[in-house]
């Protein structure tokens, strides 16, 4: 039996509930990471189980220009301790005005415009012992403006608090032997400097252009890794994270069915002074054949200016890809692409599908291939690590 | 002051039905072409001035087998004189889009400017607007099918008087001006009293019957601007059906250019 007393305060909660408009939603999934190759050190695994929770508390008031967001993440791994992973991926408060937006807390933002890679986005340090292919991010603190004018929008950053990119442990795959030493971690500053960056970026759409232009200080989110000898007489890599200055601009123009795509930064800091870019368009064939089926055509130029020198997979390389929207009401798609480096032997295969199941069920799989890498290139850590991927996750 | 309300609402009725019989009375010499595009001015006359609205959309997704399907929408629209509307749509389910945002900046003959914005990775994409006749969310709706309307997109013929529902129409051919529509033309029903569109004939490439819309349920809001409260179009060709259940409109809610820029696009719930 309920009592009146309990019954009173659940008509409060529900109350509260309504007047407050608490929104929640997220998703659980379960994934399947399996490898086709041995894994080149015996402490690795050839699959691994695992299970995430995101969720995001929303509530939003004075009309929607003040808002609060709450988003938790966790993954569990199964044999790699360091991919089971908690982070507050938002824990924003922003306020909105006719001509400024101002957002505090820890949150996530995006920059740029081309596909294969992401050079001009900086604000947040890639989580990446969640996926290989370095989309996903952990949660940056921060103090962010919007400056909204007629001529553009100007964002200024400041960005409090250094987050280490995340590392596969020793039981994990995607790393060099010996795994990574993130315990080790070492930086060119220290104490404030090191935890301080500052951005401002002006974006600015006219007619047919979307354009960007944005300048990052502070300490570098990729790390060099340095190789070293310990006490023990053992290798060890170790995290090194430089200060580094950049500056980026991106560029999409649209014209009917073709979106023309540029991202170029120079950074200084870390050695001598480079630059790199990523060119390219997509064209898409919408509806072909009336039979809802949209296919896009993706190519992408992928340049560092150091060379093979560069300590990056991609510095002289083509990536090509057929992207199928089939625009069902299961909004199926499929992504199919290939890097390869125009002098050396490096082909990278990547196969991305999805599609959803009733109304809250979501299948992802995801198929690829480093294995052609030669010893030289940055890849080769990476060569018995083909994989597949499946995941399943219940949106609520 | 009751009498002057009483007098004021028969002026004002008398000028409407004034304004119609001269539209009848002139247009019976005119060309069906002169005629068709007057009639639509009018139509998109009476439509203007509402400023701002929101509202809040059920698209149910029904296939062959009778297997449904719902999506929950938000609607912002802004009102731009002389140009296309600008549109704010904000997806909520399925669970998997929610906090999905869409962008529109609609033009009547130059591409319209269209951004996406996907939340699991914070990203706007502007994206292409020359799918005009691919479908939207797996819907029976094209893109092009819910755009917002302007007279210029199209042109214009008067084809014959039709009692359709129980209501006296003006039946008029539209045929897209835009590049990139999936029909050769559309036939548009017209209530004679009201101006506001009760059904839609979609004619494909191969001039065959493709869609048929009806719309139900209208309101008015304003004392002026009628809304249909249901819209059902049903795909002749594949048996497939969608409708729209619009809820919760509001007129002048006070939104402006600031409501339907990137910045708002990136928070929009």
């Amino acid at each position: 039996m309920m009592s009146p007393k309990w019954f009173l305060s659940l008509l409060l909660l529900g109350n509260i509930y309504q007047v407050s408009a608490v929104d929640i939603s997220g998703y659980a999934g379960i994934e399947s990471l399996g490898f086709f190759h041995n894994a080149l050190d015996s402490q690795q695994h050839n699959h691994y189980l695992s299970g995430s929770i995101e969720t995001e508390i929303y509530h939003e008031w004075d009309n929607g220009t003040q808002s609060l967001a709450f988003v938790p993440f966790y993954r569990f791994s199964q044999h790699d301790s360091r991919r089971t992973h908690f982070d507050i991926r938002e824990l924003t408060w922003l306020k909105a005005a006719d001509d400024w937006e101002l957002r505090v807390g820890i949150r996530k933002d995006f920059w740029g415009v081309s596909e294969s890679q992401h050079l001009v986005d900086i604000i947040n340090q890639t989580d990446f012992v969640e996926n290989s292919d370095t989309e996903d991010k952990l949660g940056q603190p921060m103090i962010n403006l919007a400056l909204i004018n007629g001529w553009g929008t100007v964002d200024l950053y400041l960005l409090t608090g250094f987050r280490e990119r995340t590392f596969s442990g020793n039981e994990g795959r995607f790393r060099p032997i010996p795994e990574i030493d993130v315990g080790e971690d070492r930086y060119e500053k220290y104490g404030i400097e090191k935890h301080l960056a500052y951005a401002i970026r002006w974006s600015y759409s006219i007619d047919n252009w979307d354009l960007g232009l944005s300048y990052f200080y502070g300490t570098s989110r990729d790390p060099s890794i340095l190789v070293e000898e310990n006490n023990q007489g053992n290798i060890q890599l170790i995290p090194y994270y430089e200060m580094i200055h950049q500056t980026g601009i991106d560029i999409q123009m649209t014209q009917d069915n073709w979106l023309w795509k540029l991202e170029s930064i120079v950074r200084t800091g870390q050695g001598k002074a480079f630059y790199a870019g990523t060119g390219g368009f997509e064209y898409t064939f919408y509806n072909v054949f009336e039979s809802a089926l949209d296919i896009g055509i993706v190519a992408e130029y992928l340049y560092d200016s150091r060379g093979s020198n560069a300590p990056v997979i991609f510095q002289d390389d083509f990536f090509a890809a057929v992207r199928l929207g089939f625009n069902d009401v299961q909004s199926t798609e499929i992504l199919a692409g290939i890097i390869f480096d125009r002098t050396s032997s490096t082909k990278f295969y990547n196969v991305e599908a999805s599609r959803r199941f009733g109304d809250n069920w979501k299948a992802e799989l995801e198929v690829r291939f480093f294995s052609s890498a030669p010893e030289n290139d940055p890849a080769y850590i990476f060569r018995n690590d083909d994989h597949i991927r499946f995941e399943l996750r219940y949106y609520f | 002051m009751k009498y002057l309300i009483v007098i004021f609402s028969i002026l004002f009725s008398t000028h409407v039905i004034a304004e119609i019989e001269t539209i009848e009375a002139v247009t019976e010499q005119i060309s069906p072409e002169k005629k068709g595009l007057k009639i639509i001015t009018e139509l998109d006359k009476r439509d203007t001035g509402f400023g701002d609205s929101k509202a809040t959309l059920k698209m149910r997704l029904t296939n062959r087998t009778g297997k449904e399907s719902i999506r929950s929408l938000k609607l912002n629209t802004l009102e731009v004189i002389g140009e296309g509307d600008k549109s704010l749509t904000i997806f909520d389910s399925p669970r998997d889009i929610k906090g999905t945002a869409f962008l529109s900046f609609t033009h009547a003959l130059v591409p319209d400017e269209q951004w996406l914005y996907l939340p699991a990775l914070k990203r706007v994409k502007r994206i292409s607007s020359s799918n005009k006749s691919g479908p939207f969310l797996g819907s029976e709706y094209a893109f092009e099918d819910l755009t917002s309307f302007e007279v210029a997109k199209y042109s214009y013929k008067y084809i014959k008087d039709e009692i359709f529902d129980g209501i006296d129409c003006f039946v008029i051919e539209l045929i897209p001006q835009y590049k990139h529509s999936g029909y050769t033309r559309e036939l548009l029903w017209v209530d004679k009293s009201r101006y506001i569109v009760t059904k839609i004939e979609y004619y494909d490439r191969k001039e065959s019957l493709l869609k048929t819309q009806l719309f139900k349920n209208y309101k008015q809001y304003l004392n002026q601007y009628w809304r249909a409260g249901e819209q059902i179009i049903t795909n002749h060709q594949n048996g497939k059906t969608t409708v729209l259940l619009w809820e919760n409109y509001q007129f002048k809610a006070g939104l402006t250019d600031r409501n339907f820029d990137k910045n708002t696009l990136k928070r929009a719930r």
